[in-house]
């Protein structure tokens, strides 16, 4: 089962410092902050593609790097990353290859893993046929497709515009409930974050610190009606306030930007 | 020009643009020609039948008989396959030691400074000045063709594959990291992929170049049976029979178009990118 904690008593020089924070198997916890809170560094460091200065860390009660060559976590970054050269079958199947698995077991995986995603019947387009969104959703399939008990997302949906950013949301909700796994998701969107987790990270910039965890305890299973809900505007508004505090230091302007 | 030309919907105006062009060029000429003709003109030098001929008279020497017998088209059919070979096997052969010789060079900044310079030295050295070296050491021969051949392949290859085995984005590399790809698959599944469009470009800049490489290598290498041959025996005879150099450069340059070609329908096949346009 999965056991996450990470510590950093003192962590990358400029980009992170004293990040203390454990999450729990099953949890969804979105990282969000301004530019420059060391968010997305954070997840690197959990996904072991980057080491940090000083400071401990365990990634299912192991070193990152063993969780990474172990395969227990999948990475979905900000653009999908697909390799146009590949149909988006073989995009999908791609870690099945480095796992080693047989052609026939990846072939029924990637099935099932684009009926999941609704993409079934895409598997031999490239990926330049596809929409955006569509683009995105083979990559969360590649990086489920080896079901791992931790899932890394750079702003998966940031690219995205606001319909397919809200269906996605639902549909990695689902995806999330369905696998039963662990999602450490970095955004720019309060909204995002507050409607997704069950915890949210305040980070602030230079140093990147925690400036503060909210708990989000919005009712299991969230749908579009929970945007609807006042307790989701007050943990929007918790959320603001937490990042408000951390820019009036240094930069409000430019976090009402980030905000907007 | 668009890679995804599909139906013959399409081909047509293709085609009808290609007659357009040939027809275009061929009335410039005959235009030059004439005008200079009529004027008197001289510079950059006077027009006639020796030193341009007339299109027409090119052309029709491919089917007049040689002073041995057969047609000249078939007496240079046979040079072009023959100088073909040597340039195929010259092509290959640098195709491939530019290509793993990029391999190598992309896993190391060192090798890559160590190394670079002499590549890049050994194509200042003109080849007029290589080959006959070349012939020396390996025998004249259509071996020795090749190999120069080869010599003017190898380096578009090798630079161009390095550039494209760097290519690859690092969220791609990323990714692969976090699947704890060994370096061998992300050799092979991202950074050849990725380098191919590149690797490509190289290979039809090398296409011709390979042909350029086996006709003057034939020159020192003393050769009869290749274009080389053909063009020296067909040069000492131009003021009498300007047509058939002409004639034999017409193939010569049929011949590097045929090996374009072929590149350009073997990337059609193997890389499957976003129809952008590469060449």
């Amino acid at each position: 089962m999965t056991d996450l904690t990470k510590t950093f008593p003192k962590g990358h020089v400029t980009a992170l410092q004293g990040i203390d924070l454990q999450i729990e198997p099953g949890e969804f916890v979105s990282l969000i902050g301004p530019s420059g809170c060391g968010k997305s560094t954070l997840l690197r460091i959990i996904g072991d593609l980057i080491q940090p200065t000083t400071g401990a860390i365990e990634v299912n009660g192991k070193t990152p790097h063993q969780a990474r060559v172990d395969h227990d976590y999948g990475m979905v970054f900000q653009d999908s990353v697909l390799f146009d050269w590949r149909t988006v079958a073989k995009n999908v199947g791609l870690p099945l290859e480095m796992l080693g698995w047989d052609r026939a077991r990846r072939k029924s995986r990637v099935e099932e893993m684009l009926r999941t995603v609704e993409l079934q019947g895409f598997g031999d387009h490239h990926p330049w046929q596809l929409s955006g969104g569509m683009q995105m959703r083979v990559a969360i399939a590649r990086a489920l497709s080896f079901e791992p008990a931790l899932l890394l997302m750079d702003e998966p949906f940031g690219a995205l515009d606001e319909m397919t950013r809200e269906r996605l949301n639902i549909e990695l909700l689902e995806l999330w409930r369905r696998m039963e796994s662990t999602i450490v998701f970095v955004t720019h969107s309060i909204s995002e974050a507050v409607f997704l987790s069950t915890r949210v990270v305040v980070m602030s910039p230079r140093p990147g610190r925690i400036a503060g965890v909210v708990p989000i305890d919005l009712p299991q299973p969230r749908t579009v009606d929970t945007r609807e809900d006042p307790r989701y505007f007050e943990h929007v508004t918790e959320v603001r306030e937490l990042l408000r505090g951390v820019g009036a230091d240094q930069h409000g302007s430019v976090l009402a930007e980030e905000m907007a | 020009m668009t890679t995804f030309a599909t139906g013959a919907r399409r081909a047509v105006p293709r085609v009808a643009a290609t007659l357009a062009v040939l027809l275009a060029l061929w009335a410039l000429w005959e235009l030059y020609r004439w005008t200079w003709i009529e004027t008197g003109w001289t510079w950059p030098f006077p027009v006639n039948d020796t030193t341009l001929p007339h299109l027409h008279t090119i052309f029709g020497a491919l089917g007049k008989h040689t002073s041995a017998g057969p047609l000249l088209l078939t007496v240079l059919l046979k040079s072009a396959w023959f100088t073909a070979k040597e340039a195929m096997l010259g092509f290959a052969g640098g195709a491939i030691v530019g290509f793993f010789l990029a391999v190598a060079l992309v896993h190391s900044r060192l090798m890559q400074r160590a190394f670079l310079p002499y590549i890049v030295a050994s194509q200042t050295i003109p080849i007029l000045a290589v080959a006959p070296m070349v012939v020396v050491w390996l025998k004249a021969g259509w071996q020795s063709v090749a190999v120069i051949a080869a010599y003017l392949t190898f380096f578009p290859v090798a630079i161009n594959t390095l550039r494209g085995l760097q290519s690859a984005e690092p969220r791609a590399q990323e990714l692969m990291r976090s699947y704890a790809a060994s370096p061998w698959e992300v050799l092979w599944k991202l950074r050849v992929p990725a380098s191919l469009p590149y690797v490509f470009t190289a290979l039809k800049i090398s296409a011709t170049a390979s042909v350029v490489g086996a006709i003057i290598g034939e020159l020192p290498s003393s050769i009869q049976d290749g274009l080389g041959g053909a063009i020296l025996n067909f040069n000492q005879y131009y003021s009498l029979d300007p047509a058939s150099l002409w004639a034999t450069n017409v193939i010569a340059a049929a011949l590097g178009i045929a090996f374009f070609v072929a590149v350009v329908i073997a990337e059609k096949i193997v890389v499957r990118r976003a129809p952008v346009p590469v060449a």
